[in-house]
């Protein structure tokens, strides 16, 4: 049952709408990391921030094959999963900024975000840590009929948690609806991937008769025709599946990881980004193949920035929760 | 006594009859565990479940704790009401990230907006011959983190009551049933009825001692309250049922009542649930008592398997018994 993307698949019968909608989905996520990377520089933001720069093509591609209430499942880092799947910018950085008037009013932050409107389950801080709620919530959707599906996002570290296997196991006996989508970006935090993973990752997922493929990740197209294929397999009652995506985290674990040269070259690094960027490979299709022009693009681009711009200051603008919030919803 | 004898039910029967009218009333609610539908687990609690209801809502699962507490945590979260069923409290161990990172702070993580209406059912206590591994009381642990329920059964009629109000509770409620009592009787009305959760029940009247204990420990001191009452000593048996929410209310006026208090609780003694019921109550009744309050908890050792060992691990009828008596100086 195993592929690997020997070839770029480029869906067919998708529009130009859906083209754009990508396009502007990626400069979102690139220009809303952007601006936590500010943010965070200019000691705005309290905590930690983990970019998905670079990585933005999975999260886009595997989300626009998605229905709004379908559900995700997010790590920490979940910024490019929520935004993809329809978070509003200006409540995701009141949230980064500890605003009540965050998508968790404060309590959860950059590594927490959760928004039942667009179906988003939560980012997780423990790693490997929502493989269990992922595929509850697929259990859920097959239990109620309502043919959505789950997708369970997590970084290549989290092969490392044996729970994963657990739930891929529970998942192939019952027959959920539920992805399993791995974002391998090569460093479990600041150690090679190779170093911490024996086997064919693949072979993993095919042990439980789980279809399993990767895919090149920073091909928006090969990610879309891939995610809409295993998408409509689970809504159709087809079952899980197991997708490596392989993309590529351009700047640190978190932005305070900036000498990293002990575990990665610059020269790496350069060749990913000028090279193998999600947004530029797309763009430069969509100019080859005359959907979009460049002053199109530009212009989306503009529109984002402004948007973007609009929505952090309305953040920092936003007020801090009141403290005797901080025994407020630990009960329901 | 009624003219009418009350039903009786064991432990084991008031929770299936819990579970059964609870399933029959909310589809929503089903149930996961190993060996939980055929089999009805080894201590055969659920017999007879799943042929009413079916094996998509009796669930058999794999020996992978982790793996289905955490479905059940997302199950729950998306629209069911699971009834999580870990065999032996011990597996907690294997759950914690689920229950302690997962589904005590979703809510709370979420701004209030995401909900995890999920029972996680498991057992305590020693003496069964079981060993280190089979034998330990770790409600302790649960009782410490945020977000979570923590019940404690000590009769069949409560058990019942206390389970139906955990399955319709919007937070994650852990179950401890002690799996010496499952066979154990008592009444259990006909009727539907619940207990809410946070309300502790004064299992016997008495005036001169309080003696606080939880689970197995309340017939422990029900039977030192018979030997003190041949000493003319009279005792009152307070149990909290639940450790989170804490009624400390009842708790405190009965130590103000009788000035002296001791907490028995399986669990062990050092960093325990005795340790926080004592603080309780030494704030709340701190110049209505005579003594300081005594805490009586499983011996600080993993439990022994040999018959003779193990038995001195718990306080028994006798220990607590000894205690109350000195603290009342009548020795």
């Amino acid at each position: 049952m195993s592929k690997t993307a020997d070839a770029v698949r480029i869906p067919s019968g998708v529009s130009t709408e859906k083209w754009l909608q990508m396009y502007r989905r990626m400069q979102m996520i690139r220009l809303f990391e952007e601006q936590v990377n500010e943010l965070y520089t200019r000691a705005l933001m309290p905590g930690l921030a983990h970019l998905y720069v670079g990585e933005e093509a999975v999260a886009v591609g595997i989300c626009e094959a998605l229905r709004n209430d379908d559900y995700i499942t997010s790590t920490h880092r979940g910024h490019g999963h929520c935004l993809a799947k329809g978070a509003a910018p200006d409540r995701m950085f009141a949230e980064l900024l500890g605003k009540e008037a965050g998508y968790c009013r404060g309590k959860g932050g950059s590594m927490h975000i959760a928004d039942p409107a667009t179906g988003n389950l939560g980012a997780n801080a423990i790693v490997a840590g929502s493989a269990g709620i992922a595929t509850g919530a697929a259990f859920s959707a097959k239990h109620a009929g309502k043919a959505q599906v789950a997708v369970c996002f997590f970084g290549e570290g989290a092969l490392g948690q044996g729970v994963v296997y657990e739930v891929m196991n529970l998942a192939a006996l019952w027959k959920l609806p539920v992805i399993y989508a791995c974002e391998n970006n090569f460093y479990t935090e600041y150690t090679h991937f190779k170093e911490t993973t024996a086997g064919d990752v693949l072979a993993r997922g095919e042990a439980f008769g789980v279809p399993s493929e990767s895919v090149d990740g920073q091909d928006v197209r090969a990610v879309y025709a891939v995610a809409s294929r295993l998408v409509d397999r689970a809504r159709s009652g087809g079952g899980p599946s197991f997708l490596v995506c392989e993309t590529y985290r351009y700047t640190g674990h978190h932005v305070g990881d900036i000498n990293r040269e002990y575990y990665r070259s610059k020269q790496e690094e350069l060749e990913w980004k000028t090279k193998r960027d999600p947004i530029q490979l797309l763009s430069n299709w969509l100019i080859h193949e005359k959907i979009a022009d460049e002053r199109a693009l530009t212009s989306i681009e503009s529109e984002v920035r402004a948007e973007m711009q609009t929505a952090v200051d309305f953040a920092i603008a936003a007020s801090y929760p009141k403290p005797e919030e901080a025994e407020q919803d630990v009960y329901a | 006594m009624p003219e009418v004898a009350v039903r009786e039910l064991t432990f084991a029967q008031a929770v299936k009859e819990a579970l059964a009218e609870e399933m029959r009333r909310d589809s929503r609610v089903c149930i996961l565990g190993e060996d939980v539908a055929e089999a009805g687990t080894p201590f055969k609690v659920l017999s007879g479940l799943v042929e009413e209801f079916g094996k998509e809502r009796v669930i058999d699962t794999p020996i992978s704790e982790a793996g289905f507490t955490g479905v059940g945590v997302g199950a729950a979260m998306t629209g069911m009401r699971p009834v999580i069923d870990i065999m032996f409290g011990d597996f907690l161990t294997l759950v914690m990230d689920q229950i302690v990172n997962q589904a005590a702070k979703v809510h709370y993580m979420s701004g209030g907006k995401w909900k995890v209406p999920m029972v996680l059912r498991t057992t305590l206590g020693a003496t069964r011959r079981s060993a280190a591994q089979h034998s330990q009381s770790l409600h302790a642990w649960l009782s410490h983190v945020p977000g979570l329920k923590v019940v404690m059964p000590s009769t069949p009629y409560d058990a019942k009551g206390l389970l139906k109000s955990a399955i319709r509770d919007d937070n994650p409620v852990v179950f401890f049933e002690d799996k010496m009592m499952y066979r154990q009787k008592g009444p259990v009305p006909e009727e539907e009825y619940t207990i809410p959760l946070g309300v502790a029940d004064i299992k016997r009247v008495g005036k001169d001692i309080s003696l606080v204990a939880t689970s197995s420990m309340v017939e422990v001191a029900l039977a030192a309250a018979i030997l003190l009452e041949k000493e003319g000593i009279s005792a009152e048996v307070i149990d909290p049922r639940t450790t989170w929410p804490l009624d400390e209310k009842t708790l405190v006026e009965s130590a103000k009542k009788t000035s002296k208090a001791i907490v028995i609780d399986e669990g062990y003694g050092r960093y325990g649930v005795t340790g926080e019921l004592a603080s309780v109550i030494s704030e709340g009744a701190f110049y209505s008592l005579e003594a300081p309050v005594k805490r009586m908890g499983a011996m600080h050792v993993p439990i022994p398997f040999s018959p003779p060992l193990e038995d001195v691990t718990v306080p028994t009828g006798q220990t607590v018994y000894e205690a109350a008596r000195a603290m009342c100086r009548k020795n």
